[in-house]
């Protein structure tokens, strides 16, 4: 079966910066590809393009096998798109913002309003069903601004950091949600700055920075990009750390790396829990107490991090316009005020000395 | 096919708007408690210093004023297009139109039309007013209701250019500032509150040629509102008021109608 959605080479610029700087994508039908980056690494910059909303300067897309550029109004048939703000009316209500979207689907009257009700029961929304969606809290918001966009039941559908902002309750529950229609066989395409979020629900995972595609491949494959599993051991005595590392070093597959504030040994292993029950002996018999002992898989921070050389909270310099919804990002917040007016008072009694 | 969804659409869009002026009743409030307010202050506290031609009494004044505030008040009435869609485009909602496979015009077709709707609710409050202070029509309903119907069309077209202004502008609060530094003297420097030989002779030209003033000159004449035997000023534009106006009328649509959608076709949130 063909890709659901294809793209090559796409490129934006805008005046200083390039925001898409030639990415390419396949995701088979009835796939669910994540888009992973940080802030302004352009990720919402390929969902406008792909969802006909900007048009990009170089490149060309299909989306369920129609060029986006040359036939954008066959492509918004088929898709549905879920936005990074929830793109919900909030003075209308539940009931009557789905409705609206079933008619510029050109549903019908009727046919409009039993699907707004259809969703709006599924995503347990029923009992706000009339009311402004105002009123509503940011997990509700975020589940009628889904349920916006399957309201024509479309087989692609896009959804742009659908969890962003939710509190930790609100994202499990979104999570629960998008896990199921994707059971129902949808294509999606998920952007998201959760490395957890992509690692639980895509089949295969696009990390995006600067505008550029720096790692593609299932979670398993990036994790195994960045080493496999490390045992993390904390003894108690500081004073044991070295004779620690000398009876484990055997143990494991490379070198350990030690952390004496913390009393902390880190070292890469093969064989998982056969090698901490070896491990835990070799200790014990040598008397050697311990207050923490783990294996640690690598998460998705450590690939990004390995990737890009930066965490993946930090934000990136090149990408969309600003969001004024956001947080402002550290050079927006006045972090050199404090020099400010040092670097005045010094200007000030130089040039008192001078006169 | 193409025309038949622009009607269903603007309709499905326009209704929306109408639900938002019932859900949030400040906006209405808002915009027709000002001309109330205007109707007072003109009539009763700076109407007595002006003297209008035809009679010196205050009655007189309040006959010629209503006019010209229903002129003002459905101008800042269209600007209303503007400051919603620049709403709509920061909050998503126009990403959300866009990635639908609607008729693209359906989006401010339906939002201009819903501005008419709130346009005629807010002339039937300040007519109420009028008819309280003393103004009345005395002409005949036919020609009222030319009348009015005027003032909505000239409504309408400016509406085309706030859409397009509420298209470009980066947020609500720069439109309304960027609107309001335009619309403030065009409405003023007009024969809306005083008549137009007052006006020193350069701002009497711009006055003269003002669509303002020939929209508050064609209303004038067809409430009835102008006395036996006052003349119209010696100018095209006043003599043929009802003209003059539909020919501005014209022009806002032809450019900013294109101008306006092309600029929704490309706007994304910001």
């Amino acid at each position: 079966m063909a890709d659901a959605i294809t793209a090559q080479g796409l490129v934006k610029r805008y005046k200083t910066v390039t925001a898409l700087d030639g990415v390419d994508l396949s995701v088979p039908t009835g796939s669910v590809l994540g888009l992973l980056g940080p802030n302004g690494a352009g990720k919402t910059t390929i969902v406008r393009i792909l969802t006909t909303l900007l048009r990009p300067d170089e490149g060309s897309a299909t989306v369920a096998g129609v060029d986006v550029l040359a036939k954008p109004r066959e492509v918004r048939r088929r898709i549905g798109l879920s936005g990074q703000y929830a793109a919900v009316d909030e003075y209308l209500t539940g009931f009557e913002n789905l409705d609206m979207i079933g008619r510029l689907y050109h549903l019908g009257v009727k046919r409009s309003r039993e699907r707004a009700r259809e969703l709006l029961a599924s995503f347990r929304l029923e009992d706000a069903a009339d009311r402004p969606s105002k009123t509503y809290s940011g997990g509700m918001r975020r589940r009628l601004d889904l349920a916006g966009a399957l309201v024509a039941d479309p087989p692609i559908i896009f959804l742009d950091e659908p969890t962003t902002g939710l509190d930790p309750r609100g994202r499990t529950e979104m999570w629960e949600v998008i896990q199921n229609l994707v059971a129902g066989g949808t294509t999606l395409l998920l952007t998201t700055q959760y490395l957890e979020e992509a690692d639980l629900l895509a089949d295969d995972i696009v990390v995006i920075d600067h505008g550029k595609i720096i790692a593609q491949g299932t979670a398993d494959q990036l994790k195994t990009q960045v080493g496999g599993e490390r045992l993390e051991l904390t003894v108690r005595d500081p004073g044991t750390l070295l004779a620690a590392r000398d009876l484990l070093e055997p143990l494991g597959v490379g070198k350990a790396a030690l952390d004496e504030g913390r009393r902390t040994l880190l070292m890469p292993i093969s064989g998982g829990a056969q090698v901490l029950t070896e491990a835990l002996r070799v200790l014990d018999d040598a008397t050697i107490g311990i207050d923490d002992v783990g294996l640690r898989r690598p998460t998705l921070d450590d690939v990004f991090l390995s990737l890009t050389g930066h965490a993946s909270e930090e934000d990136g310099q090149a990408g969309e316009q600003p969001d004024q919804d956001r947080p402002p990002v550290p050079p927006d917040t006045p972090a050199a005020t404090p020099t400010g007016p040092g670097r005045h008072a010094a200007t000030d009694t130089s040039s008192t000395g001078g006169a | 096919m193409a025309a038949p969804t622009v009607f269903s659409d603007a309709y499905v869009v326009a209704k929306r708007n109408i639900i938002k002026i019932k859900r949030v009743p400040d906006l209405l409030v808002f915009t027709t408690l000002s001309p109330i307010m205007f109707v007072l202050l003109f009539a009763f506290v700076f109407g007595g210093a002006i003297a209008v031609p035809g009679g010196t009494d205050p009655a007189a004044y309040r006959e010629f004023l209503m006019a010209g505030i229903f002129a003002q008040t459905v101008i800042f009435g269209a600007t209303i297009t503007g400051a919603g869609l620049a709403e709509d485009v920061k909050k998503g909602i126009i990403d959300r139109f866009r990635s639908l496979p609607m008729a693209p015009s359906a989006v401010l077709t339906g939002r201009t039309i819903s501005d008419v709707a709130n346009n005629v609710l807010v002339l039937i409050v300040m007519s109420l007013t009028g008819l309280l202070v003393g103004w009345a029509i005395h002409s005949s309903p036919a020609e009222a209701a030319l009348g009015f119907l005027l003032l909505l069309v000239f409504a309408y077209s400016v509406s085309w250019i706030m859409a397009w202004l509420g298209m470009l502008v980066p947020s609500v609060e720069v439109f309304n500032n960027a609107t309001f530094i335009v619309i403030f003297p065009l409405t003023f420097v007009a024969n809306t509150f005083v008549p137009l030989e007052t006006l020193p002779p350069a701002l009497q030209t711009f006055a003269e040629w003002n669509p303002v003033s020939a929209v508050t000159q064609a209303s004038r004449e067809l409430f009835g509102n102008i006395p036996e035997g006052v003349p119209t000023p010696d100018v095209w534009p006043l003599q043929n008021a009802e003209l003059y106006t539909l020919i501005w009328s014209a022009i806002f649509i032809i450019v900013f109608v294109p101008l306006a959608n092309y600029q929704y076709r490309r706007s994304t949130s910001r």
